[in-house]
């Protein structure tokens, strides 16, 4: 290549420029600690808030079936204290998330599957949205006649309710993958397994990562509501089974302080794990918008 | 013009006399139409040369984007065939459909890593290509953080990246606004030149396609047929506002007005 000519780099300089004029300001950075303040400020409000409505109640009207805040706190704090607590949410966390990565890696071929082949999707599709709605407590009878009164049964029950929607969090993730990226993929010579792994699975990710965050909603709720109803010697006492505990014993504090701890380990498992990584995919991409 | 015209203008890139004899792109009797629809093609026959830049101007329904998806092989013909020797050729679409989730340079990489060049060699062939469309800085930047000039440069950076000696462009053009047009024009000049590629330019602005092809073959709507063509025997780099680029533009604009006049009427008989 020759020496650049005049006309070359005033169009080099010209393309500069534009280009310049064109990216735009760079954003103001605010700074973590306050952005920190500002995510959590108005829910610790809010709780707040919750609170002093709860006390309000029970000073005011004093019902016998209603404990107060602080009744409930020194529940909370023995159990914890015993570490009946930790040993319930690690014995329900470790059925959840085995259960939850079971059901992952049993749904996300099958909504590969159906997301490609025309007709096994409709075939399949309306008894998978069927199923669904299903709430998955309604299998914990059939799952307890067929293995009986062990950790299969709420494995089942879990199983049953993420597997369908993170199968349809799948196939709806794939559908909305613009038409644009797949004759992208093929103008570049991409086809079969090598277009889905480079290019559709990739475009899927942000609607696949809600699914997956729907489906944990219902392995954990489905875990809770079999614990609650197959309680029994034999199965490690969980967040369910200890709450129908405190229920027999006509403990109403320590039903409401089980009730708390179901409730914490699920705003814990979607601020400390799926939130950053949505943030995170999201953001590479330029679908989040800065909220102030 | 003569094949050894277009070898002269364009100097020692493209002056392989062998190649030069063989047509980079041949459409012979294309016809198509989908399915049992209108015939949205109708016997179009067509040879570009290689290292020629041909512009298909027409109006909607002339199935331009449609004759550019069969060349680049995303149809198939309903009659006729199509004839593209070597590589697959490459594509761009007036959106530059950059994928989200990768760098520039991961984008023009992926198009390398699918022509299967080594992984030691992509990233260096795709900073070449990055300085190439003037971006070698902007390589770690996302699709997101580029305007939507330089999404259209990566995109072209990416097209240029399956080393496809012939290259189909939509209306790349059409949703830029007139300034970063003009200079993707210069640009796209520039360096369709320098790579020897042969281009075929699908667009419905008339300048645009005298600013930049070597000819200009107009097509008729509904169906589409090859009306005319006009050789551009005007000297590059050309400027959009120059007088030849206006004149011979007023005289193929009447040619176009002429062709959609056809459709008037109130049965739409025309059709």
């Amino acid at each position: 290549m020759s020496a650049p000519t005049l006309e070359d780099r005033t169009g080099a300089e010209l393309e500069a420029g534009l280009d310049a004029l064109e990216a735009g300001p760079v954003e103001a950075h605010r700074s973590a600690g306050r952005r920190t303040l500002s995510a959590a400020l108005p829910p610790l409000l809010a709780l707040l808030g919750i609170l002093v409505l709860w006390q309000l109640v029970e000073t005011t009207r004093d019902p016998d079936n209603l404990p107060g805040p602080q009744e409930v706190w020194q529940s909370v704090r023995s159990e914890w204290e015993r570490g009946r607590t930790q040993q319930a949410i690690a014995t329900s966390l470790e059925r959840g998330v085995l259960g939850f990565l079971v059901s992952l890696a049993v749904a996300t071929p099958i909504g590969l599957l159906l997301a490609r082949v025309q007709l096994l999707r409709r075939a399949f599709r309306p008894l998978i949205s069927g199923l669904q709605s299903l709430p998955s407590v309604a299998w914990v009878p059939a799952a307890i006649l067929w293995f009986g009164l062990n950790d299969l049964t709420l494995y089942f029950v879990i199983l049953m309710g993420a597997i369908p929607s993170i199968v349809n969090a799948t196939i709806s993730g794939l559908d909305q993958v613009p038409p644009l990226y797949q004759r992208v993929g093929h103008v570049l010579g991409a086809r079969g397994l090598t277009l889905a792994r480079l290019v559709l699975l990739p475009a899927a990710l942000p609607g696949y990562l809600g699914g997956l965050k729907q489906g944990w909603a219902f392995s954990w709720r489905s875990l809770m509501a079999a614990e609650l109803i197959a309680t029994s010697g034999g199965l490690g006492l969980g967040l369910g089974q200890q709450l129908d505990q405190a229920r027999t014993l006509g403990d109403l504090p320590g039903v409401l302080s089980g009730i708390l701890a179901i409730l914490f380990v699920g705003i814990a498992v979607e601020l400390l794990i799926f939130a950053p990584v949505e943030r995170r995919v999201l953001r590479r991409r330029g679908l989040l918008v800065a909220r102030h | 013009m003569t094949v050894l015209d277009t070898v002269l203008r364009r100097g020692a890139a493209t002056s392989d006399p062998v190649d030069a004899s063989t047509p980079a792109v041949s459409v012979r009797n294309l016809t198509k139409r989908f399915g049992t629809g209108p015939v949205v093609l109708d016997d179009v026959s067509l040879d570009v040369r290689p290292g020629e830049f041909v512009c298909l101007l027409g109006a909607s329904g002339c199935g331009k984007s449609t004759l550019l998806n069969v060349v680049a092989g995303l149809d198939a013909p309903t009659a006729g065939e199509v004839q593209v020797p070597g590589h697959r050729p490459s594509l761009m679409f007036q959106e530059p459909a950059l994928f989200p989730w990768l760098s520039s340079a991961q984008n023009v990489e992926l198009a390398l890593r699918l022509r299967g060049v080594g992984r030691a060699e992509r990233r260096d062939e795709a900073q070449r290509l990055l300085a190439l469309v003037r971006l070698e800085g902007a390589g770690a930047k996302r699709p997101h953080e580029l305007s939507g000039g330089m999404r259209q440069r990566v995109a072209l950076a990416r097209a240029l990246a399956q080393d496809s000696k012939v290259l189909l462009m939509d209306e790349p053009f059409a949703a830029l606004d007139a300034i970063t047009r003009d200079v993707l024009h210069d640009e796209l000049t520039r360096i369709s030149r320098e790579v020897g590629a042969t281009v075929v330019f699908v667009t419905h602005n008339v300048r645009e396609a005298v600013r930049l092809g070597d000819r200009v073959v107009l097509l008729s709507s509904r169906p589409g047929r090859v009306v005319r063509e006009f050789a551009v025997d005007i000297a590059q780099p050309r400027r959009i506002e120059s007088p030849e680029v206006s004149a011979l533009s007023v005289e193929i604009t009447d040619h176009l007005r002429a062709e959609i006049r056809k459709h008037a009427g109130p049965t739409g008989a025309a059709r």
